[in-house]
């Protein structure tokens, strides 16, 4: 028996963090940690609004799940281009600190 | 207070605590180990919330593939800890502390003064998650969903060629 306003509230301090993790770190590789961290907060909120829904005979289950679905995969996408990036500026640059990386002239 | 809601609690502070952790840690091979942590915990709330294969797919492509994927790149470029850039800005990270804690400060208001659902969901029994509900949810993803499912994968063709054309950028440099 738990309020759906518990499983929002834990997914809206979960995104803080993340957005907090973004902001304050030098590091690309924990940015990008941190949106993943955003992505699945978000993640959380579509399972629980599909529940909740489901719950007041609004909306189908599953329509909040198959959302979640396609979220896993962009995120999969989305890691696989950005870490390519990261190794590719590695490369060039010898270093992959965010503050070094002020052009977009490779 | 029923044994659920000790569950939740419990969980949320694990997976509040690995976010921070995460976000904070020296080494970011500690970091990437938090975040798996986390997506563990999240896979279990979604089993709380009646979602089996949504569980099970965070587990396998988040904190499997997702997540070795990230510690093979840090050990590849040694992007264990880094040197502070003397082009940093000295005021950002109290400035993002300000901002973090008022967006979190705004959407918890938000939730519970504004949006009040008053609603409890509670965690469905075994038969919700048998394999009827999986048929189910594919039932609805192949006939309700399929061009956003088409389109998904076209986007995973994409990145796929995308990130072999980074990665062969330089062999092609020479060759021309």
């Amino acid at each position: 028996m738990i309020p759906v306003d518990y499983y929002i509230v834990l997914s809206a301090i979960l995104f803080t963090i993340g957005a907090l993790g973004v902001l304050i770190r030098r590091n690309p590789l924990i940015i990008f940690m941190s949106i993943e961290l955003m992505l699945n907060a978000a993640n959380l909120a579509f399972v629980a609004f599909g529940r909740y829904y489901e719950i007041t005979g609004q909306q189908s289950f599953y329509t909040g799940q198959i959302f979640v679905f396609f979220v896993i995969a962009v995120a999969a996408a989305e890691v696989a281009v950005g870490l390519a990036l990261i190794v590719e500026i590695f490369k060039t640059k010898k270093n992959i600190n965010i503050d070094e990386m002020n052009s977009l002239k490779g | 207070m029923t044994s659920e809601l000790i569950v939740f609690l419990v969980l949320s502070l694990v997976a509040v605590s690995s976010a921070l952790g995460m976000a904070f840690s020296r080494n970011a091979i500690y970091s990437a180990l938090f975040l798996v942590l986390n997506f563990v915990t999240v896979a279990v709330f979604y089993l709380m919330l009646g979602a089996p294969f949504i569980a099970m797919s965070q587990i396998t492509v988040y904190a499997g593939a997702i997540m070795v994927l990230f510690l093979f790149v840090i050990m590849l470029l040694g992007a264990e800890s880094m040197a502070p850039s003397p082009q940093a800005l000295p005021w950002q990270r109290p400035l993002a502390f300000i901002l973090a804690v008022t967006l979190a400060v705004e959407s918890i208001y938000l939730v519970f003064a504004r949006a009040r659902l008053n609603t409890v969901i509670t965690t469905p029994d075994i038969a919700a998650n048998s394999m009827e509900s999986l048929r189910e949810m594919a039932m609805t993803l192949f006939n309700q969903f399929l061009l956003p499912f088409e389109i998904t994968s076209i986007l995973l063709l994409v990145a796929m060629v995308g990130v072999i054309v980074l990665a062969n950028r330089q062999k092609a440099g020479h060759r021309s």
